[in-house]
């Protein structure tokens, strides 16, 4: 873990954010959107969840970015713009950003190095799912199937 | 040299009101739901972050993340879905002007 990797990360996850907050065009900030989302992947890789980053990848850049683009073409209109801009919004995540960044500076316990851990292998994880955790494994796999239904319902055509 | 918490946690806080600002500032529906996504991969930074960083490291935090990265799916598309549907009736996906129920 060195300064270095972690500023890079840093960067590709905020300078891609903000463009994808900011950008008036619409594909370009979809796109900057999946981008901060490899950052964001990568940063999982950095700190040793390499199973979280790789379920980042797929779930946020294989389905939810691809997600997001057919939208934007499916509900595009000619002469678009998208100017407007909610000036109060900026004034109240520049308070919170500015509440929340003091609340960790104040707080000493958190000035702490990682501890050597042993690897957490997929291994662990799928049995600790498997056990532990099956039920709301059981769960959230209900909930996908009825999302996913609810989203094909919502979005079909009325045909009477 | 190796980074401390806090700065794993200047990061997510960062990445947090980037999404608050989309959530808030941005007219247009996708947008609106950019935010909320960028928001939840904010809390899972800090899981992963929080996982790391302790000093008897369970799987928990790591599950926990799996857990709100499906979850997060499961309203994007929903989401999606339903700016399809508005987009279909008022034909805008300006949130401005959805003002049907507005007194």
């Amino acid at each position: 873990m060195n300064i270095l990797a972690f500023a890079f990360i840093a960067i590709g996850i905020l300078a891609p954010a903000l463009a994808a907050a900011t950008n008036p065009r619409l594909m370009h900030a979809a796109l900057s959107f999946a981008l901060a989302f490899v950052g964001v992947a990568g940063l999982f890789f950095f700190l040793g969840a390499e199973f979280v980053g790789l379920v980042q990848v797929f779930v946020y850049i294989g389905a939810v970015a691809v997600l997001v683009v057919f939208t934007i073409l499916l509900t595009r209109r000619e002469g678009e713009t998208h100017r407007g801009f909610n000036w109060a919004g900026v004034v109240v995540a520049i308070a919170v950003f500015a509440g929340l960044i003091w609340s960790i500076v104040k707080t000493p316990a958190l000035s702490i190095l990682p501890p050597a851990i042993e690897p957490l292998t997929v291994k662990r994880i799928g049995e600790t799912l498997m056990t532990d955790y099956v039920w709301p494994l059981m769960a959230a796999g209900v909930l996908l199937t009825v999302a996913l239904l609810g989203a094909l319902i919502l979005a079909m055509e009325d045909r009477e | 040299m190796t980074p401390a918490l806090q700065l794993v946690l200047f990061i997510s806080v960062s990445l947090f009101c980037i999404g608050l600002l989309a959530a808030l500032s941005r007219r247009h529906a996708i947008f609106i739901l950019i935010g909320i996504e960028m928001m939840l991969a904010a809390a899972n930074i800090n899981f992963i972050a929080f996982w790391r960083f302790s000093p008897q490291p369970q799987s928990t935090g790591v599950i926990i993340a799996i857990f709100a990265i499906a979850i997060a799916a499961a309203e994007a598309a929903v989401g999606l879905a339903l700016v399809i549907a508005v987009y279909r009736h008022y034909r805008t996906t300006d949130v401005d002007e959805l003002t049907q129920l507005k007194g």
